[in-house]
């Protein structure tokens, strides 16, 4: 069968591009493989894990039971665009500081999904936390020191 | 996944018109929460996507008069954080806020939920409990049903392939009706029920004036329970008549065994749930005098 392919414009990390995708193509997929960045990756596959988690116009969604096409003209955040001139997003050097991660396979997900949570929700309870991550599994069970990485993100975004 | 068309219409006339020419091989996607999974497992394998995505003016909610309405493109998210929602019917909010993750809510919208037609969602044993109508259109024109009309078997309901569902429509309980949402989790919190159960009671003068019962995940639609109803109308509430009313439900589960249990334990559980649903809505309806 015939592969149909449709233009689309995405806006990733503030960076505009303009690509020819294949209708099917998934939105993790597309970022990943089109463009190269790698830093998300896809788990589950079926929107369950959150290892693919990024942020569609500010919120988070699976991108691995998303096509590209129905993001098309969207504005894209991924782990890639977080730290800004050299300097880790404060989710980030919160999860180096706290040991937010084992493997490291669920971890640009969950620092996605933090990211969000403390967007929408700038100083969170430990019980709104596990509210807004429970979609975030880490097979390595390292769910104490995530909650504590974001809590601790929280504080540090606080004090600036 | 198999190769398609994708076409994003700008206006619901130009979706009608697409759905018009090419209903019969092409799916609607909204969120695709349920629709891409789908065609990722090669269960449903179209030659177009519809996409509603630039659709403008489907979602969005509103109380008009003694009714809900709720836009197709309405995301759970909304419903679930929505001030209107929580005031005005909360166990709509709570069905909504239930259903799988944060995340998932973001994306997945009221409409596509009730066209997936999965028996194990929480929204429609909310709405069925609320009276819900939903309002479909075709290039021919509109027509409202009844949601327990709409709902028909697994993963089928009345909507046509010419049809889009436009909105929803749940019809408030009285400011002094008291109401619950029961969700069976033995698993982890982001599942499909076990079992479901919601209740809407209005008690006035220490009698029953209105009782709505619904079920989910434990027959191939969500259910009304209309003989349980009958039972408490124009009763003075008690301990002993809620259990004989939610007794009742046992008779119409038809559950089917799966990783969250046998058939055998569902159909247990359905009147344990529904008398929880119904002695909670009771409560609720106590601390409204």
């Amino acid at each position: 069968m015939e592969l149909i392919k449709q233009r689309i414009t995405l806006t990733v990390n503030g960076q505009k591009h303009e690509l020819e995708v294949p209708t099917s193509r998934t939105l993790i997929d597309c970022i990943r493989y089109d463009l190269g960045l790698t830093g998300s990756v896809e788990g589950c596959g079926v929107g369950v894990c959150g290892a693919c988690t990024m942020l569609l116009n500010g919120n988070m969604v699976s991108s691995c039971i998303l096509l590209a096409v129905m993001a098309d003209g969207a504005d894209i955040q991924t782990i890639e665009g977080l730290a800004k001139d050299g300097q880790l997003d404060p989710v980030q050097q919160a999860f180096m500081d706290y040991g937010g991660f084992q493997c490291g396979i669920c971890t640009s997900g969950q620092i996605m999904a933090a990211r969000s949570l403390l967007d929408h929700t700038p100083r969170p309870t430990p019980d709104q936390v596990k509210e807004w991550m429970m979609g975030n599994l880490c097979r390595c069970t390292g769910y104490y020191k995530i909650m504590e990485s974001i809590l601790q993100a929280a504080q540090a975004e606080a004090a600036q | 996944m198999n190769s398609f068309r994708y076409l994003a219409p700008r206006s619901v006339d130009e979706a009608l018109g697409l759905l018009a020419e090419r209903g019969m091989d092409a799916k609607v996607v909204a969120g695709g929460t349920g629709l891409i999974n789908m065609m990722k497992q090669h269960l449903v394998n179209p030659e177009a996507l519809i996409g509603l995505g630039a659709l403008p003016g489907l979602d969005g909610l509103a109380r008009v008069d003694g009714t809900l309405r709720l836009g197709a493109l309405t995301t759970h998210q909304a419903v679930a954080t929505s001030p209107l929602v929580a005031e005005a019917a909360p166990l709509l909010a709570d069905a909504f806020a239930r259903t799988a993750t944060p995340r998932i809510r973001n994306v997945a919208t009221v409409g596509g939920c009730l066209v997936h037609g999965d028996p194990n969602q929480d929204a429609p044993v909310a709405l069925l409990a609320l009276n819900a109508e939903v309002t479909l259109a075709s290039r021919g024109g509109r027509r409202t049903l009844p949601l327990a009309t709409f709902l028909r078997d697994y993963y089928e309901t009345a909507i046509q392939p010419d049809e889009l569902l436009l909105e929803v429509n749940a019809a408030l309980p009285p400011p002094n009706a008291g109401s619950s949402y029961f969700k069976f989790l033995p698993r982890s919190a982001d599942d499909y029920a076990t079992v479901s159960a919601a209740a809407v009671l209005v008690v006035e003068e220490g009698t029953i004036r209105d009782a709505r019962i619904a079920i989910g995940s434990c027959a191939p639609t969500a259910l009304r329970c209309p003989e349980a109803e009958r039972l408490l109308l124009g009763q003075p509430p008690s301990a002993e008549l809620l259990r004989a009313a939610a007794e009742t439900t046992r008779a119409i589960a038809n559950p089917l065994s799966d990783g969250r249990g046998s058939a055998e334990y569902k159909r247990a559980m359905v009147p344990v749930f529904v008398r929880r649903a119904l002695e909670q809505a009771l409560a609720r309806a106590v601390a409204q005098h």
